[in-house]
């Protein structure tokens, strides 16, 4: 009840800021169905944004009118109805559980199989948790280790009130709100996100994930984050988690833009583990996802790590822009897909400056009927001299109803560029299952044990703590796909 | 310990084994000897478990269990080791993490304690010195881009690492240079006792001047045709195939 009441207030204070006011009822929690001007100055106004916010917003909605969805990817889908959708609804307060007895069993094993911490099951599965557990706390002693080194780490919302002009200077710069459909509905509409700063000579001494970050729950299907590395910083940042999330909503559509000024590096991690759909291909979430970091200093460096188990569709392709000299770009990929999932993801390496290198490491993974697509880009731009790629895109089968594509695109502008491209595809074959299970394996643990070995140069890139969790996780997600 | 009685396999509808009877005793070490397409890989597969082999009559027994009942991890749990002819490769998969994973899923199955790390790499620096197998080996992919005689060795290892009550070894001794012979003969006289039994593929009698064996059988054409002591082996050697039956 107190929900509805806030939020009735919170509109009609907005109606009464904006002249040209509200042409939508609106008398819920929610916002009605639909996308028009009026939920996003609603969204903009909830927020309490500057205009030069709005006004971007809106920009990128009525770009958004115009543009159609692409379906230049491997992956199919019916029809998205966006007017079907809701684009804002009050945050609400997740029902807390009593106990563990609570939660539905299959979560809880795959929690066990993880290894996750009794305590660390509660929190994730929304058990009301003692306050010495309570990760708020940690979260706090956290957050002033960092802002002693001058580090912002904050939602984004946090970021637009107190440090309006560093998110004003970079917001949009590395994906402009024209960049594509999704992103653009994302620029029009997104609801929170992580912003962090690391301010000149910093090496940031602790992962930062967005696990720790406060109030990090309901960021919601669009979700922004930025992050700039000042000069000569470091940073390594976690998205995600391995444990399932679950969530009501269909489309995903975050954007990330990531930047490196002289010298700094950022480290981006990625363990996307959103609710596949059944076994017969029904629900999931859609993953399409803008991610792109712009090496704009001199010796700068992006490295994009991802581990993609999660989500009916996965369309997503983290991307570096290497415009410093001697800057450095590097994407190492795991995507698995099984029952009926369909991921399309790679990467784009655009090599402006001088001596630029890239690396692309990319593993799909596909079992059951799914569609596992690589599709990257390499371009060596005409001043891009001694600019150099290294490409290798190697392709798992685990039965034979699933399928794995490789679509490279290479385009040369100089002749001192060097690009090399290696593909393989191979098969779990049954005398490895039969060797291993000699051995004393069961199938899925011998599964498991080829998949990671399979996997092994991208896993290591991941934090150390991250990759045990992960190497878990490709055996759970792989789990009924043989025998 | 192991009893087959009246054995019949097709492999794709072609008879493969046609009536093989077998026993072996606790501490036993049988040596099965016999030309090319006889069938003894067809056993020993038979008898890990392998898919694609056609039981159309028999019964084997396996510590008085019925070995049919078992899957193959659950068989290699009971004990059963099988030292493949030809050990397959496991890219990306290092031999460390390998044996660590496989001798904890056996011990699990065993009810013993796991080996944490130290303890683990402790027995496996003992084995591995024991049958002279390069560290480096160990830490390099599961037998990828090993020489022939590096991956039988590696099978060794794993046997004397896994502990089987019934060690089935087919043609480890092919390929193998004379001092390699030694320490795989080694290894496995060192692993001999009173409850372990030994099946020996092999088709040379050269290697059971080292293993001695407590029975020669000789298999053709899916049936065993002769069975002797170690003697047999040394006949066969002269006469060959033809001359014995
Ligand atoms: N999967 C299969 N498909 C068709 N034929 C098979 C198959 N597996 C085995 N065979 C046949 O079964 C027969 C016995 O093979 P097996 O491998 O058991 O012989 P072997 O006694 O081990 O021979 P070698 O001494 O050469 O190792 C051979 O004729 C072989 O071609
Ligand atoms: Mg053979």
């Amino acid at each position: 009840m107190s929900i509805d009441l806030e939020t009735k207030k919170t509109v009609k204070s907005i109606t009464e800021k904006y002249k040209y006011g509200f042409t939508t009822k609106i008398s819920s929690d929610k916002a009605p169905k639909g996308l028009n001007e009026d939920i996003v100055k609603l969204i903009s106004g909830k927020k309490k944004e500057p205009k030069w916010l709005l006004d971007w917003r809106l920009k990128a909605f009525r770009t958004w009118l115009k543009m159609k969805e692409p379906n230049w990817s491997m992956v199919k889908f019916p029809k998205i109805n966006y007017q079907d959708s809701y684009y804002y609804s009050a945050p609400k307060p997740k029902k807390k559980l009593k106990s563990l007895n609570e939660v539905d069993p299959a979560i809880l094993s795959t929690y066990e199989k993880l290894g996750i911490p009794l305590e660390e099951q509660k929190r994730l599965a929304g058990v009301a948790v003692d306050y010495v557990f309570d990760s708020t706390s940690v979260a706090t002693t956290f957050k002033e280790q960092l802002s002693k080194l001058g580090i912002i780490f904050c939602s984004f919302s946090e970021a637009v009130q107190k440090n309006p002009e560093l998110v004003k200077k970079y917001l949009g710069t590395v994906i402009p709100y024209t960049d594509n459909y999704f992103a653009t509905l994302n620029s029009a509409v997104f609801s929170d996100g992580s912003f962090v700063y690391i301010p000149p000579g910093v090496r940031c001494p602790m992962e930062l994930s967005t696990y720790f970050r406060i109030n990090a729950e309901n960021t919601g299907q669009f979700e922004r984050t930025l992050i700039i590395a000042d000069k000569d910083s470091y940073v390594s940042y976690l998205e995600g988690c391995t444990a399932p999330m679950r969530d009501e909503n269909q489309l995903h559509a975050a954007c990330v833009e990531l930047i490196t000024l002289d010298n700094a590096e950022i480290k981006y991690s990625t363990v996307q583990n959103w609710y596949p759909g059944d076994e017969k291909g029904k629900g999931g979430v859609y993953n399409f996802v803008t991610k792109r970091g712009a090496c704009r200093g001199n010796n700068s460096k992006i490295s994009w790590t991802q581990v993609e188990t999660g989500s009916a569709i996965t369309w997503k392709y983290p991307s570096c822009i290497l415009q410093g000299d001697n800057s450095v770009g590097e994407f190492y990929s795991v995507a698995i897909t099984n029952n009926f999932q369909q991921a399309d993801t790679g990467t784009k390496m655009i090599h402006l400056g001088k001596n630029t290198k890239s690396t692309i490491i990319s593993k799909g993974i596909s079992a059951g009927r799914g569609q596992n697509t690589y599709r990257g880009l390499v371009r060596m731009g005409p001043k891009a001299k001694d600019g150099r790629n290294f490409t290798q895109c190697d392709s798992l089968l685990i039965g034979d109803r699933c399928g794995a594509h490789t679509v490279p695109y290479i385009e040369v502008k100089n002749q001192s560029a060097k690009v090399e491209h290696e593909a393989t595809t191979s098969k779990i074959s049954d005398d490895q299952m039969f060797y291993c299970r000699q051995r004393g394996l069961d199938q899925e643990n011998a599964v498991s044990l080829i998949v990671n070995g399979f996997c092994k140069e991208v896993l290591k890139e991941l934090p150390m703590e991250f990759a045990v969790e992960a190497q878990k996780l490709l055996g759970i997600s792989l789990e009924g796909s043989v025998g | 310990m192991l009893k087959i009685e009246g054995l019949h396999v097709n492999v794709e509808d072609k008879k493969i084994i046609q009536g093989l009877d077998l026993q072996i005793a606790p501490g036993e070490v049988h040596a099965i000897m016999g030309p090319n397409g006889s069938g003894k890989s067809t056993l020993a597969n038979v008898l890990s478990g392998k898919d694609g082999y056609d039981v159309t009559k028999g019964k084997i027994t396996f510590l008085k269990k019925n070995l049919f009942d078992l899957e193959p991890e659950n068989r290699a749990g009971e004990g059963l080791f099988l030292a493949f002819q030809y050990p397959v490769e496991i890219p990306g998969v290092s031999g460390m993490n390998f044996l660590r994973t496989t001798i904890n899923s056996i011990r699990r199955y065993r009810k013993q304690k796991e080996l944490d790390g130290v303890n683990f790499l402790k027995v496996l620096r003992e084995k591995a010195k024991f049958i002279k197998m390069d560290e480096k080996l160990i830490k390099r992919s599961v037998n990828t881009g090993f020489s022939g005689g590096e991956k039988k060795r590696s099978e060794i290892l794993q046997m004397s690492l896994l502990e089987p009550k019934l060690a089935i070894l087919d043609e480890t001794d092919s390929g193998l240079d004379i001092d390699a012979l030694k320490t795989v003969a080694n290894g496995v006289n060192n692993l001999k006792n009173k409850e372990r039994s030994f099946l020996i593929i092999t088709h040379y009698q050269r290697l059971l001047n080292y293993i001695v064996p407590d029975k020669v059988h000789v298999l053709s054409k899916g049936k065993i045709v002769k069975s002797g002591d170690k003697n047999l082996a040394i006949e066969l050697e002269k006469k060959g195939y033809e001359g014995i039956m």
